[in-house]
Order: C-alpha cells, then structure tokens, then sequence
C-alpha cells in the first residue's frame, strides 16, 4: 500500500513512463502508534478510576430517566389517552417517537455490516461505539409500540404464542412484521456486538489485576484465547454476521415504512417510503454516532484513533444520506402533483403550508441544507461546528417522523374529520426520559466495556500486515 | 512450585516481534511436519492460517443450517396459524400465500442464520472452556497485546523438548519457555 507505484511488483509498464502523482491515504491510526499503545489507551479507558463527569453525568442521565419511569407508570396506571392520542390522530409522538429511535438504531450496524463488507477500514475506529448505540436506540424504541398498545401487560399477545383467546398474530398486517423485524434486529445486532466483543474481553482479562475484573471479563470472554484457528473461524463469523446484517439493516427500516406506505392514506401510501426511510435512518443514525463520539474524543484523547479521516468520511455519508433524503422530498411532491389524486396533492400542501407548516419547514432546514455545509471542508475540520450540525440532524430527523405521521392522520380525505393533534405533558416526560435511559445504558457501556475494537484496530496499523503490503 | 514442576510438559512457547516474523516462522513449521501447534496473535495475522496449513471454517454450515431453519419456521407459523389452526379472513387476502408474510420467513432466516453463525463460532473453537493450558503460560498475556507466540505441543510426535527449543531459536524464535500442565 505504501510502495510507491514504481517500485510495485504488478505495476503496469506504463507507469514507468508516465509516473503517476503518489496517492497518499492519511493513516487511520495517526502518529504511528503501537500495537501496546493502542491496548494501554482503549483499555486505559476502562481500567482507569471512574472520573468525575461520568458520575455528574449519570447521576443527570438517572434524573431524567426518571421521567421515562414517572411518564410510563402514569399512563399504566390511567390509560393510553393520557398521550395526547385522539380521534383522528392515534399515533402522535409514540409512533413518531419509535420510528426516530430505531433509525438512530441504523448506523451502528451499517457502520459494522455495510462497510465492513464494503472493505471500509476506518469503521473499526467507530462500529463498537456505534453497535452500542444501535443496541440502546432499539431498546428506546421498543418502549413506544409496547406502550402504546394500551395494555402493556398484553403485549405477548404479539408473538405467535397460544394464549386463551385461541388467536394467533395475523401475519398480513405491517405491524406483524414490524415485530419480527424489530426483534430479529435488536437479537441480531446483540449477537453481533457481543461477539466482536469477545476478543477484546480476553484482553482485559489478561490484564485484569482484581479478582472481580478476572471473573468478570473471563466469563465474557468464554475462555478466547487469541489462537488463530479462534481467530479464522472468528473471522468466517464475523463476515457472515456482517453478511446477515446488511440485508436485515436494510430490511428493518424498509419493514417500518411499510407501516406507512401500506396503509391506503394520502401522503403514506407510496413506493419511494422504502428507500427514503432507509437513507433518512442512516443519516439520523450517522448524526447520532457524531453527537456521541466526538465529545468522546476530546475527553479521552481518542484523537489518533478517530481522526480527521475518520470525521471526513461520517460527514460525507451524513451530506450524502442527507442529500437522498432532500432529494426523496422534493421527489414526493413530483409524484403528487404527477399523479394528479387531488387527496395526495392536497396532502402535499397541507404538510408545508397546512396547520403544521412548522414543524416541516423545521425539518427542510435541519436536514437538508443544514449537512450541505458539510461540502466545505473548513467545516468538516471545525469539530464544534460539525458536533451543532449532528445536533440538528437529530432535531431534523424527529421532525420528519412527526411530519409524516401526524399531517397525513390529522387531516385526511373528510374536512368534517380532521383534528389537531398536541401532545400532553406525559408524552414530553415518557419522550424526555428516554434520552436518559439512553443515556445511563450508554455511559454504563463506556465504562466497562471496551470502548473500540482493538484487535480490530491493530489489524489496519501498517505493520500488522505480514506481507508489508505486497499481495502474495 | 516442586508441584508444578513434576508436571509433564504441555508445550513449548517462543514469541515474536512482528506479525511478519511469526508469518514466516509458522511457514518453516508447517514444513517441518508439525502436527499439534498453534500461533497466539493479538489479532488475525492476514493469511497466518493458510500458512498453519488449516482448512477452510466450518461456520458457513452452521449459518446454512440456521437460515434454512428459520425459512422453513416461517412459513410454518403462518400457515399453521393464519391458515390451519384458525383461519383468519382479511382484507380477501389468501388464508396461506408465500408472498404477504414475506417479511416474516425473511427475518426469521435472518435471525436463526446469526444465531447459527454465533453458535457456530462458538463451537468450532470449542468455547466456552476457561481452564486450557495455555493460559498456564506466563507469558499468555502479551499475546493479547502486542507479541506473537508460537506454541508447539508436547503431545506432536515429532516434539523433543531439546530438539523442538532449538528449531524454534532457529526460526527467529525469542523468550523460548516451556509450559507445564497445571495440576489439579
């Protein structure tokens, strides 16, 4: 890789005579560091005293987990109204809520599968971070659809178990499978994450000086023992799992849409949902991984692992995701007006300049033009301004899902029907409280488990390659 | 520690620098007619099991037995369910039909695959086992942090304790120990 094009053995004999301009790929691990150093600072992280902001910040992150649990055992104990839900608008915030949580949920496992498939070195930096995210993120958004089925304790009516009623799930209803489809993908993701994991245990273990840290880590890591028969049926694993997810990370979102786009109501029922959900999961979930990384970063001195590479390529795939997304907006409206239902035109219209004009041209700003910045690189370099641009594609993604669930329920086919939908203050308390939830899971996760994959990463520092970068 | 060293032997261990030096020292044994060894690396070495002469994982079988249970649970369930046990009437959809509950044989292929893919990783390296012998080498922890160990067994009929330490000077070989099984 580093040879020079002259001196590599295939070269073609035409690049004697033209000579062409060396490429040079900034390194993913900067500063040459060693294979002992990386090992020293991931695992720093977690063998180190707890320091004092991880305690400020859970005690904060337990505050307002609270709210989730005071919000949840309210709405137990009175009734699913006290959502704000009514006649005409019986999903508000909840299934908005699900939809934003499980397309942040996307780039953990886009970030491991996809491009680990795509040969995309720089992931192993993030994809533990990120895998974690999706795990917690999925976790936030079974709370929603759970709850929102009224009777909580009912919901094991979901899975195909005979209960009294002698009834069984109906297996046509996009609801049906959104529970396959969620489940399957937080089991997935969870065996994916864990086993990546499995070797970074056994490290911790050998360097375990206490007697719990020993147990602890030497249960996790099931006795690995870094042989490389371990590691070759590890890495047959490991592609496979990656093959499994990448049709599943697309399939989960594509199954969520289809909460909409099979539903026969104007400004859902239509085919580009699929796709459209897709990209706007992968850039909520990129905005997401931002957010969390980067502060990351700069408390542990994480610099040389994620560096200006590694922040480069998450922004473009945010510009790029972003970009589909604005593209697939402008792309709904074409089709409305081409398809000439004056109820899908109508639904169009209503949605920028209808009651809740708000809320969609909140959501054009923060997700499409707000990540056009990234085209400039002085931006992608100001980690300031590239952690407030995450923050909006949060915002902008929140937005959409509100946009799309609530305009289209609030006014459909009859005027006489239409309604406004607000919601009350359980729903900000339940949809407040899942931030600390996250949050707690998150930071428990910083905390004891290894924050990077380092075998991983040892893998992509230029010297770990035997052949010294010559294919034989 | 007079306990320890009545022992038998279990292995010999030498360790290396680089992944490069291992690469070329698990040639040279692999030539020598080695049987029983194994390279301790703190990651995968890129093409150190085809120089250990190993075959190809077994983990694609486990994920295929997986899948094709999942697809086949799928279908079952719905048509046990929605067109068998109690067949539901909705919306003039077919009671049983391959393509409405699509999305659940999908999923369900998906998920058995990875737990097929996980158990299978698990098995061939025959994990769990938390007390093998190797971890009775004093220096096992470097080996998940920066040095390569190479780690002839005791049991390989071409090992002599003599013999075997000076092959593995020989090929580049440092900090040459020998591992004794731990008793009890």
């Amino acid at each position: 890789m580093s040879a020079s094009p002259k001196e590599k053995a295939g070269a073609p004999a035409v690049f004697k005579k033209i000579q062409p301009a060396e490429w040079s790929e900034p390194a993913l691990v900067s500063n040459g560091r060693s294979f002992g150093w990386i090992t020293d600072k991931i695992c720093g992280i977690v063998e180190s005293k707890t320091p004092k902001w991880w305690w400020w910040c859970f005690i904060v992150c337990l505050g307002i987990c609270s709210y989730l649990g005071v919000g949840l055992f309210y709405l137990v104990s009175t009734g699913v109204g006290t959502w704000g839900l009514a006649n005409p608008v019986n999903w508000g915030w909840a299934i908005t809520n699900f939809v934003f949580w499980i397309g942040i949920g996307h780039a953990g496992t886009l970030i491991s599968a996809v491009l680990c498939l795509l040969k995309q070195r720089w992931r192993t930096s993030i994809n533990r971070g990120a895998e974690a995210m999706t795990i917690f993120a999925v976790m936030c958004a079974g709370i929603f659809p759970l709850f929102h089925v009224g009777r909580v304790w009912f919901g094991w009516w979901l899975l195909p178990l005979p209960n009294v009623n002698a009834v069984w799930p109906q297996f046509r209803s996009p609801l049906e499978w959104d529970v396959f489809a969620v489940s399957t993908y937080f089991t997935v993701s969870l065996l994916f994450w864990y086993m990546g994991m499995v070797p970074d245990f056994g490290v911790l273990r050998d360097r375990a000086k206490k007697t719990w840290r020993k147990y602890f880590y030497g249960v996790l890591a099931m006795g690995w023992r870094n042989a490389t028969n371990h590691w070759r049926n590890y890495e047959m694993a490991y592609l496979i799992l990656a093959g499994l997810s990448t049709p599943l990370v697309l399939s989960v979102h594509t199954i969520v849409s289809f909460d909409f786009a099979v539903a026969n109501l104007p400004g859902w029922h239509t085919t580009i949902f699929p796709p459209y959900f897709v990209a706007g999961a992968i850039f909520s979930g990129f905005g997401m991984v931002l957010t969390l990384l980067l502060p990351l970063r700069s408390i542990y001195g994480l610099h040389d692992l994620i560096n200006q590479k590694h922040i480069d390529n998450m922004c473009k795939v945010t510009l790029a995701t972003g970009s589909i997304v604005g593209y697939a907006y402008s792309m709904e409206f074409f089709i409305a007006w081409y398809g000439a239902n004056e109820f899908e035109g109508f639904a169009f219209i209503n949605r920028a300049f209808g009651v809740y004009w708000w809320a969609y041209w909140i959501m054009i700003s923060c997700n499409v033009i707000c990540p056009q910045l990234f085209w400039f690189r002085k931006v992608r370099e100001n980690i300031a301004l590239v952690w407030i641009i995450s923050i909006f594609v949060n915002v902008g993604m929140w937005f959409e899902r509100f946009v799309i669930v609530n305009t289209t329920l609030a006014n459909d086919f009859l005027p006489s029907s239409w309604g406004y939908y607000s919601p009350t203050v359980v729903d900000i308390f339940t949809f407040f409280g899942t931030f600390g939830f996250f949050g707690l899971l998150f930071l428990l996760f910083i905390r004891f488990f290894p924050l990077m994959p380092m075998s991983e990463i040892k893998a992509v520092v230029p010297e770990a390659d035997p052949h010294g970068g010559k294919h034989e | 520690m007079s306990a320890k060293q009545q022992a038998p032997a279990y292995a010999l261990a030498a360790t290396f620098n680089s992944p490069k030096d291992i690469y070329k020292a698990a040639g040279k044994v692999r030539e020598k007619g080695f049987t029983h060894w194994e390279c301790y690396t703190p990651f995968m070495v890129h093409g150190l099991d085809k120089q250990m002469g190993m075959p190809r994982s077994k983990v694609p079988v486990f994920t295929f037995m997986g899948g094709i249970t999942g697809f086949f649970t799928g279908m079952l369930i719905v048509w046990y369910m929605n067109a068998y046990d109690y067949p539901l009437i909705v919306g003039g959809k077919p009671y049983f039909s391959p393509i409405y509950p699509f999305p659940v044989f999908y999923e369900l292929t998906i998920l058995l695959a990875a737990f097929g893919t996980f158990f299978g990783m698990f098995l061939s390296n025959k994990l769990p086992r938390h007390n093998h012998p190797v971890f009775a080498y004093s220096r096992f922890a470097e080996t998940s942090d920066d040095k390569f160990a190479l780690v002839i067994e005791a049991i390989d009929a071409k090992f002599d304790e003599d013999e075997t330490k000076d092959f593995l000077k020989k090929i580049g070989g440092k900090r040459i120990t020998l591992i004794r099984e731990e008793e009890g």
